[in-house]
């Protein structure tokens, strides 16, 4: 059975080692907060000037000067910092953050990132997203596997706008995760359920898979889970 | 020494036609919704923002270029919801979108405060917004060449200032205001309250007075009416 969305981010929260200091994107990555296991101590950068960016306030607690980068009112956790944005793209160009989890339209199977433009977009807009691809240690994509029509996002060459080149090390997906290795695509593991052959033939590019992919540990409860609350 | 002046109003009225303007927040914090108003008042055109967004009718700068008065907006996200302003106006073609990346954004910005002639970045390459521009290795990794962005006037909020215009800023109201502060000919600052001078501390201080021209105090309700435990 494919991951949910939540499943996504729980499996990318369950890689994140202690110490870490991630920029999440919207949408399906900032879901890996709820899954950061307790005892793992992991601050979240925030591009508006934010390390240590805690979960959104309880309504009515809002600080009217306190929002993260996709403008939602938040909380600080203990030993967060506050800075302006040129400091806080020094942290993200300097490569300072150790991990950026990104969404992505398409990523190629050299580790090209498009995700800034879709193609018919008629107004350009791109926020930090190409500083934040060149910049972090380890950029991973979360994503499905395929769009809403079923094609492939994972593919030989972008045909969207690229974000940057080259800059993609993890691909967690509903499906599987894949590691960007010298130019070629390894498939590392398989969503419970999912087989080898179910990712191959959702996926627009050569993948190389070793004689034996493990299945993702993934609790049972958690297969299916779906935040009620986001 | 005193850089107080009365009113929004008169802080923003020798801006002509024609300027360019930037103009600090990110979300709500730290945008001069107050100045941005009274600009508004004062009907100009051909003006050129420099603003991370691309405006609201809430924060006034989407009022701004629903009115007309702007022609060319630089700019990194004009995309976000509510942005419905510039959106129609750019599908008219009665508006100029130059779209940065938002760390070059503010890198080119600081640039320009900072008296550089540019900066080489590795944001951009071998994308379409490095199209056409000075592509250069260095140690062995492409970089494209950036230019400085400064501008005529730089609308900015603070938290408090003093008299001299030192300025204290609160939680992510900072974003991109400390750096324009550093890089318009005449920034004026909208600031929650003034206090005497002496009474911010040094240590405090994020942008120094030499860099502020004119303070307006405009007291927010939400602060007035916050317990001390917030008003930290």
């Amino acid at each position: 059975m494919p991951l949910t969305r939540e499943g996504i981010a729980y499996r990318i929260a369950h890689d994140l080692p202690d110490g870490s200091f991630v920029n999440l994107g919207f949408g399906m990555p900032s879901l890996v907060t709820h899954f950061l296991p307790l005892g793992k101590t992991v601050l979240i950068h925030s591009e508006n000037g934010i390390l240590g960016a805690g979960p959104k306030a309880p309504p009515g607690q809002e600080d009217p000067d306190l929002v993260n980068a996709n403008g939602d009112f938040v909380t600080l956790v203990p030993g967060a910092s506050l800075f302006d944005h040129a400091l806080s793209f020094t942290i993200v160009r300097g490569g300072h953050l150790t991990h950026a989890v990104l969404g992505a339209l398409q990523v190629s199977r050299r580790g090209d990132l498009a995700n800034w433009r879709i193609p018919g977009a008629r107004v350009p807009g791109v926020g930090g997203a190409m500083d934040i691809a060149v910049g972090a240690q380890r950029v991973w994509v979360a994503m499905t596997h395929t769009t809403d029509h079923g094609e492939p996002k994972i593919v030989e060459e972008c045909t969207y706008p690229l974000t940057a080149p080259r800059c993609v090390q993890r691909i967690y997906t509903d499906l599987a995760v894949l590691s960007v290795v010298g130019g070629e695509l390894l498939l590392e593991e398989v969503a419970p359920g999912v087989t080898v052959q179910d990712v191959t033939a959702r996926t627009g590019a050569s993948l190389t898979i070793p004689s034996r992919v493990p299945t993702m540990d993934i609790p049972a409860e958690l297969a299916g889970i779906q935040l009620v609350t986001v | 020494m005193d850089r107080v002046v009365a009113s929004c109003d008169e802080a923003v009225a020798d801006i002509p036609n024609g300027a360019s303007i930037m103009i600090g927040g990110f979300g709500p914090p730290g945008v001069p919704v107050n100045l941005v108003r009274a600009l508004r008042q004062r009907g100009l055109h051909d003006l050129v923002l420099i603003y991370c967004g691309g405006g609201t009718e809430e924060d006034g700068i989407g009022g701004l270029i629903a009115d007309g008065a702007v022609r060319k907006l630089i700019t990194s996200f004009p995309v976000h919801p509510g942005a419905h302003a510039v959106r129609e106006r750019y599908l008219q073609g009665e508006i100029e979108l130059e779209v940065v990346p938002q760390g070059t954004f503010v890198e080119r910005i600081r640039a320009a405060g900072a008296g550089l002639g540019g900066f080489y970045s590795p944001t951009g390459v071998g994308t379409e917004l490095a199209a056409g521009k000075e592509v250069r290795l260095i140690d062995g990794r492409a970089f494209v060449l950036e230019l400085p962005l400064p501008a005529d006037y730089a609308l900015i909020k603070a938290f408090r200032a003093d008299q001299w215009g030192n300025l204290v800023y609160r939680r992510t109201m900072r974003n991109f205001n400390p750096i324009m502060a550093t890089a318009a000919r005449m920034v004026i600052a909208e600031v929650d309250e003034v206090v005497p001078v002496g009474s911010l501390s040094p240590e405090e201080i994020e942008t120094p007075c030499l860099f502020v021209d004119r303070v307006v105090e405009v007291p927010r309700d939400w602060f007035r009416h916050a317990t001390s435990a917030e008003r930290r």
